[in-house]
């Protein structure tokens, strides 16, 4: 509904049909300078931890089934309701594929800039780990290279979190 | 006295329940088994130790609390212990634990009496200092506690008999944990100053005016095998005040979450000689139930 607001008001601006046109299905950002520090973790070394994750295609499998689980979760959906969630499907799998060192750049904003607003508390943050833990569960990732990824994770908290 | 503290504490938690300011306060936040379980000496901890977690599933925006039952079957004695502990915002812990030291047959042979039963009643307060030992996994920097455990054992006579110098003491200590996530692994260290013999189930201080505190250590560790269950081992130096050969405890243990209300903790623990008795080991049992 925003969306066609804001679209609808941009047409009526005058301005370009497509705000976004890297990416048409997505809503526009204001600037910034992408690198892949934004993603907010150092890349493992190495191809074992992108083979754990079964490459591109497992990443895709977590990353679309941690966004249903959280857009399903009563104590966080009302946090994802209100965002691009196809750009928060793509960018975190960008971001999952660059720490796992999949060969991805990373192309979304710093984690301190895509929460900032947000209220996340530590329950949120912890709700989202809970459901990236199934879906690791699910893609039959095992637990202990489960734990070396949510180990470059976890500081993301003190950025993600803050109130 | 203390069992009515903490069942106000009780009540003033459950009008906070029921009160609008709990629409702030938001439950089980934390991640599973990530708020301890119950220690012998009902703080949030190991089976033995004491650890810097702060009992509960409360973040800092909660609160937490647990109800612990835990037995101890050994050759010669018993131990049980039953308690209450909250946690407050993920920062304050606060507990109360009665334990009971039941010398069962063997009460006779040391003249007490059959089932001549000990009571100790362990009051406690921790307070998280500094770190997060789940989050901060780019620093070595772990999560650090201080506390104190302040302790009043019954059958003074007896105590005063074995040369025990008090029957109330405290201990102060101070801990740090630290989850190696990337390693599935958790580590503790425990600092405690203390004059209690048996953990004050025998009294404080010894023979001959002796009445000074000695630093002794805890230490922990622990493999998450899975999101639920920790399988480790804990070693803990006590002080030696009555002369009767006390000896360090160890323990193995696998502390399992069934969820976030309830969890087992089942392992082996040697308690060394106790008053004379010696090879005490056995089973250790511990259910802890809470939110």
């Amino acid at each position: 509904m925003l969306t066609a607001l804001i679209m609808v008001a941009a047409l009526a601006a005058g301005a370009p049909e497509n705000p976004n046109p890297q990416h048409p299905n997505e809503e526009a950002v204001d600037p910034y300078a992408p690198s892949n520090a934004n993603a907010g973790a150092k890349p493992f070394e190495g191809d074992t931890m992108w083979k754990a994750f079964h490459g591109q295609a497992g990443v895709d499998r977590v990353v679309d089934e941690l966004v249903d689980l959280s857009l399903k979760d009563p104590r966080i959906k009302e946090i994802f309701e209100a965002h691009d969630m196809v750009r928060l499907r793509r960018t975190l799998k960008e971001q999952f594929c660059y720490i796992l060192n999949g060969g991805c750049t990373y192309s979304g904003r710093d984690m301190k800039s895509v929460h900032k607003d947000l209220g996340v508390q530590n329950t949120d943050f912890n709700a989202l780990v809970e459901h990236l833990q199934i879906a690791m569960d699910h893609e039959k990732i095992g637990f202990r290279d489960q734990n070396r990824f949510l180990a470059k994770l976890a500081p993301m908290q003190r950025h993600a979190v803050e109130r | 006295m203390v069992v009515r503290i903490s069942l106000l504490a009780l009540g003033v938690l459950s009008l906070m329940a029921g009160s609008s300011a709990a629409d702030e306060l938001r439950p089980l936040g934390k991640l599973l088994l990530t708020g301890g379980v119950t220690s012998v000496e009902g703080a949030g901890g190991g089976g033995l130790s004491t650890w810097a977690t702060i009992t509960g599933y409360e973040t800092r925006d909660g609160i937490g609390g647990n109800v612990h039952g835990t037995l101890v079957a050994l050759p010669d004695y018993q131990f049980r212990a039953y308690g209450a502990s909250v946690g407050f915002y993920d920062r304050i812990e606060l507990s109360y634990t009665r334990q009971a030291f039941d010398t069962q047959g063997t009460g006779a042979k040391l003249g007490l009496g059959k089932g001549f039963t000990f009571h100790q009643d362990v009051l406690g307060a921790k307070v998280r200092v500094l770190g997060d030992a789940v989050y901060n996994q780019d620093t070595w920097v772990p999560q650090v506690a201080v506390g104190l455990q302040y302790k009043n054992v019954d059958k003074a006579p007896v105590i005063a008999f074995l040369g025990g110098q008090d029957d109330k003491g405290v201990d102060y200590y101070v801990s740090a944990t630290k989850v190696l996530l990337a390693e599935s692994v958790v580590l503790n260290g425990t600092v405690r100053a203390t004059k209690a013999n048996q953990t004050g189930l025998l009294g404080f201080g010894g023979p001959g005016g002796k009445d000074d505190y000695t630093l002794q250590f805890e230490g922990s560790a622990g493999v998450l095998v899975s999101k639920r269950l920790l399988v480790g081992g804990e070693y803990r130096t006590k002080p030696n005040n009555l002369g009767l050969k006390e000896d360090d405890w160890w323990d193995l243990f696998a502390a399992y979450a069934v969820n976030k209300n309830l969890s087992v903790t089942a392992g082996y623990a040697d308690l060394g000689t106790i008053a004379t008795f010696k090879g005490q080991r056995g089973l250790y049992l511990s259910l802890q139930a809470g939110f």
